[in-house]
């Protein structure tokens, strides 16, 4: 609808490029709005710090070329993470044309406290009062007009999620960029006013000729920001002097630390003017209400956490199951691959037998169960669950250096390793983001799901693959105690804010799912028929089996694994569906049992599941964490999985 | 012997009542290692004397009156047990039997000197459980320092309903007094919204010493019960649910 205007308005020649920051606390719907506005799949849901790099996209309307980031979302610019240095930098420094400050209607009061450190910041911006829709539910009615000259900055309402408002919004943005209207001044407290004013003038006579304006400079002095008393040091001796004196004073007469008077007072504004524009009437007991109470009541709280993970693997199960059954069928009879041509056209053998057997195994053995997998982790993702399950798993996730918190990258770790460790950022020490990382290494992501599901679920029974699981959940809490004495450095606290509930959106989790799903198609599908491929040449040219050879003190003697093992493993390493598909292609047919006896399976996929993640894992860990720390987590899962392997090997081959 | 026995059945209730759950008498009679008959007996002098609600076969609660001693005491022995193991490095083994030994001869300067000498711990460093706060009038314990290296004798009456955040009951509101911990951690409270004077209403505890849901705000946030019993809150009584 909004590349549509791009040439309704042909007088308007002015085209122009314009940049529009989104920026705003967690879980208020930027991305859902950034989405909206260019057209991308940024991943969005129902629990705070989804958004953990900035992205960008692009955006047509009326003739101007439009450049949207999005911001991760904060609840302040203090320096105390990553992400608020970040946006604050982008903001103050690289200086976009407009800045849409996206707000939760429903909690007005709490959101404007950053919008006043915005307006602080004196950027072009508009104030775009998402999930109107949440706030009348709360019975909250909100004075557009009175909210606009309280703060003097244009505000919009908008629902996101069903697109309302949007044209709205960025209309008055691009008003906002072309015009660039002067913010209106918004008074603290007297004694502190009086104290602000002082050191600006300071500021301003002294010069310092920092990028930032002069009255925030003075605030966040006050504050003892450290990153902007730093930059200040270095230009004047005088500013530092002044602000020491000055803080003192009002510490002196408050007896509170600057910092904290800084914070009451603007939450003074904040509430002052969020109690003139809004109209809070009487409510009853809402469905979502009766949500709350279940899932973090202190029995059946554990029961709907439990059952979130568990229902997430036993609908895959069970409809991938299906699915597959459906597709393996309408692929009729055909052989995957015809072994005697291996010998006979060793060519056309790679051809058919690899890429044709690369194909037909993600056809049967991926895609059914990779689909409605995603397709309910975007529901319970987009529901607002992950928070409490969250709050009722915190005391559990401190016995492993965690907080709850850490639980909601690990669930989405099940999902994809690489988003979940992405995710860890949410955590807020270093530590704390590699014991979460550590974590994930081990928890089943999707692709070993499948192998999981398709070797052991489907050839030795379901009740044998969710044992594996409970089995991969000891290990993790027990590698998590280890790393906890390991790493050092103490435990933070939980402070999280909990989403409300919402009836997922069919549109959102559609999207959602498709996105995923796509990316499995386009980018994994052509690396399974090369892989496939790859293994029948390697097979063709009979350089299997000295790879086997090489391995088999470890694959045969230690874990009791047919030979061909040890390729496959390290096929799995790309993708750890390869271990899979790669059988598939080696045994001739999609029938595991030719070539593996059950104990044999449930090792295979044992140690498929814990021996090391794949390779794009392992990219995204170095990336984050170094290379130093993403070798030692490697190894240690390596060490981990041929050790538990070997045992149950010996273990179970005392029963079979 | 009165006055000893009376601290320190108030001490086991407020030490195995969790958010105000009712603590049966099998537990206090364990903990304290007493028949359950001179339980159920003292208990009924407590609840006359308006120190506890006791509820034969239910079980009992502290009442505000018995939660303000138990937690002056509890306050006392931790507040010793540090200095005993830190200052004076007696062995781990005896520090608590010491400790509950002078816990009832401490006067409250007495302890408001310790605290100061210990440099205001949050937690026992015996056994890392959270030091119940003072309840002078200060909004930070440096504050409290310096007035009184200032030689400032008179620091004012105390506040007689000060509970930490973790300590409020379901559904119970309160207005935050002061908040103690690092730099960091107080930032992120006051930038989430619970700056003094704030009103502040807890909706649920989850089990296990986890986290407690508070509202503030308009909006909900869950915090650690570490985080939660380091905010002072002057309690205002139970709302109707």
């Amino acid at each position: 609808m909004l590349s549509s205007q791009k040439n309704k308005n042909p007088s308007e020649k002015n085209s122009k490029h314009l940049t529009f920051a989104l920026a705003g606390n967690a879980n208020v719907g930027k991305s859902v709005i950034f989405n909206n506005l260019t057209g991308s799949n940024q991943i969005i849901g129902n629990w705070p710090g989804k958004t953990v790099d900035r992205a960008e996209g692009t955006l047509s309307f009326e003739g101007n070329e439009i450049t949207v980031i999005d911001l991760p979302g904060i609840y302040s610019f203090s320096t105390f993470s990553m992400e608020e240095m970040v946006s604050r930098d982008y903001i103050a420094l690289e200086k976009p044309d407009a800045v849409i400050n996206v707000v939760d209607a429903s909690v007005l009061e709490r959101n404007l406290f950053f919008t006043l450190q915005l307006i602080e910041m004196q950027t072009p911006m508009v104030l775009c009062l998402n999930q109107i829709d949440v706030a009348k539910s709360k019975g909250m009615i909100i004075d557009k007009d009175k909210l606009q000259e309280a703060l003097g900055i244009p505000v919009v309402f908008a629902t996101a999620t069903r697109g309302e408002g949007i044209y709205d919004l960025v209309k008055e943005a691009v008003k906002v960029a072309t015009h660039k209207p002067k913010g209106k001044h918004l008074k603290y407290g007297k004694e502190l006013e009086e104290k602000i004013q002082q050191l600006k003038q300071v500021i301003e006579k002294e010069n310092l000729g920092l990028q930032y304006p002069s009255r925030w400079l003075a605030i966040k002095l006050l504050e003892g920001d450290s990153e902007i008393t730093k930059l200040a040091a270095q230009k004047s001796k005088m500013v530092i002097e002044q602000t020491r004196l000055l803080a003192a004073d009002l510490q002196n007469s408050c007896q509170e630390p600057c910092f904290s008077i800084i914070a009451s007072e603007r939450y003074a504004l904040a509430s002052q003017i969020a109690a003139s524009a809004l109209q809070q009437s009487e409510i009853w007991t809402t469905f979502s209400d009766k949500l709350e109470w279940l899932t973090t009541h202190r029995v059946l709280g554990y029961v709907t956490s439990i059952g979130v993970i568990a229902g997430l693997l036993l609908w895959t199960f069970f409809v991938g199951n299906a699915l597959s059954g459906v597709i393996s069928g309408l692929l009729g009879q055909i052989q995957p691959v015809d072994p005697a041509l291996s010998t006979d056209q060793p060519l056309l053998a790679i051809i058919v037998n690899g890429v044709w057997g690369g194909l037909n195994a993600g056809l049967t053995l991926i895609v059914p169960f990779v689909i409605p997998f995603y397709l309910l982790l975007a529901v319970i993702e987009d529901s607002g669950i992950l928070t409490r399950v969250a709050f009722m798993m915190d005391s559990a996730m401190h016995k492993i250096g965690l907080h709850g918190k850490a639980l909601i990258p690990i669930i989405l770790g099940y999902g994809c390793s690489v988003p979940a460790i992405q995710a860890c950022k949410i955590m807020e020490t270093r530590r704390e983001q590699l014991l979460a990382a550590f974590a994930i290494t081990f928890a089943p992501c999707s692709a070993r799901t499948l192998v999981l599901f398709g070797m052991v679920g489907l050839f030795v029974g379901i009740h044998w693959a969710l044992l594996l699981y409970v089995v991969d959940v000891v290990i993790i809490f027990a590698l998590g105690k280890i790393a906890m004495k390991v790493v050092p450095g103490k435990s933070t606290g939980l402070i999280m804010e909990m989403s409300s509930f919402r009836m997922p959106s069919a549109k959102v989790v559609l999207k959602q799912t498709w996105a995923r799903t796509k990316s499995i198609i386009y980018i994994v599908f052509p690396i399974y028929m090369v892989g496939s491929a790859l293994i029948q040449a390697l097979y063709v040219l009979n350089v299997l089996t000295p790879i086997s050879d090489a391995l088999s003190p470890l694959t045969v003697m230690w874990l009791g694994l047919p030979a061909a093992a040890g390729v496959l493993l390290i096929l799995g390493t790309i993708r750890k569906e390869f271990v899979i598909v790669g059988a598939v292609a080696l045994l001739g047919t999609s029938n595991l049992l030719v070539g593996f006896s059950p104990v044999q399976l449930i090792v295979m996929a044992l140690v498929a599941m814990l021996y090391i993640p794949c390779i794009s894992t392992i990219a995204i860990m170095g990336k984050q964490f170094g290379w130093k720390a993403t070798s030692v987590i490697t190894a240690a899962n390596i060490a981990v999985a041929l050790l538990v392997g070997g045992l149950a090997f010996r273990l179970l081959s005392l029963f079979a | 012997m009165e006055q000893k026995s009376t601290q320190d059945y108030l001490k086991a209730v407020y030490n195995l009542s969790r958010n105000g759950d009712l603590v049966s008498n099998t537990a206090i009679s364990q903990k304290l290692d007493v028949a359950p008959a001179s339980v159920t007996e003292k208990l009924k002098k407590l609840s006359e004397e308006g120190y506890v609600k006791y509820s034969p076969y239910h079980g009992s609660t502290l009442t505000e009156k018995g939660q303000i001693e138990a937690k002056r005491v509890t306050r006392k022995h931790r507040l010793l047990e540090t200095f005993l193991s830190d200052v004076l490095h007696i062995g781990k083994d005896k520090v608590h039997s010491e400790a509950c030994q002078m816990e009832h001869a401490l006067s409250d300067e007495a302890e408001e000197s310790l605290c100061r000498m210990l440099k205001h711990p949050d937690t026992c460093s015996d056994d890392g459980k959270t030091i119940p706060a003072c309840d002078l009038p200060f909004s930070t314990c440096e504050d409290c320092m310096k007035l009184h290296s200032q030689g400032l004798e008179e620091v004012g009456k105390r506040k007689e309903n000060l509970v930490a955040l973790s300590e409020l009951k379901d559904r119970q509101s309160g207005k935050i007094q002061f908040i103690r911990g690092g730099h960091t951690v107080l930032q992120r409270l006051l930038d989430m919204g619970l700056t003094p004077g704030t009103k502040i209403t807890l909706i649920k505890a989850a089990p296990f010493e986890g986290p407690i849901e508070v509202s503030v705000r308009g909006s909900k946030l869950a915090i650690g019960r570490g985080i939660a019993s380091k905010v002072f809150v002057e309690s205002t009584p139970k709302e109707k649910a």
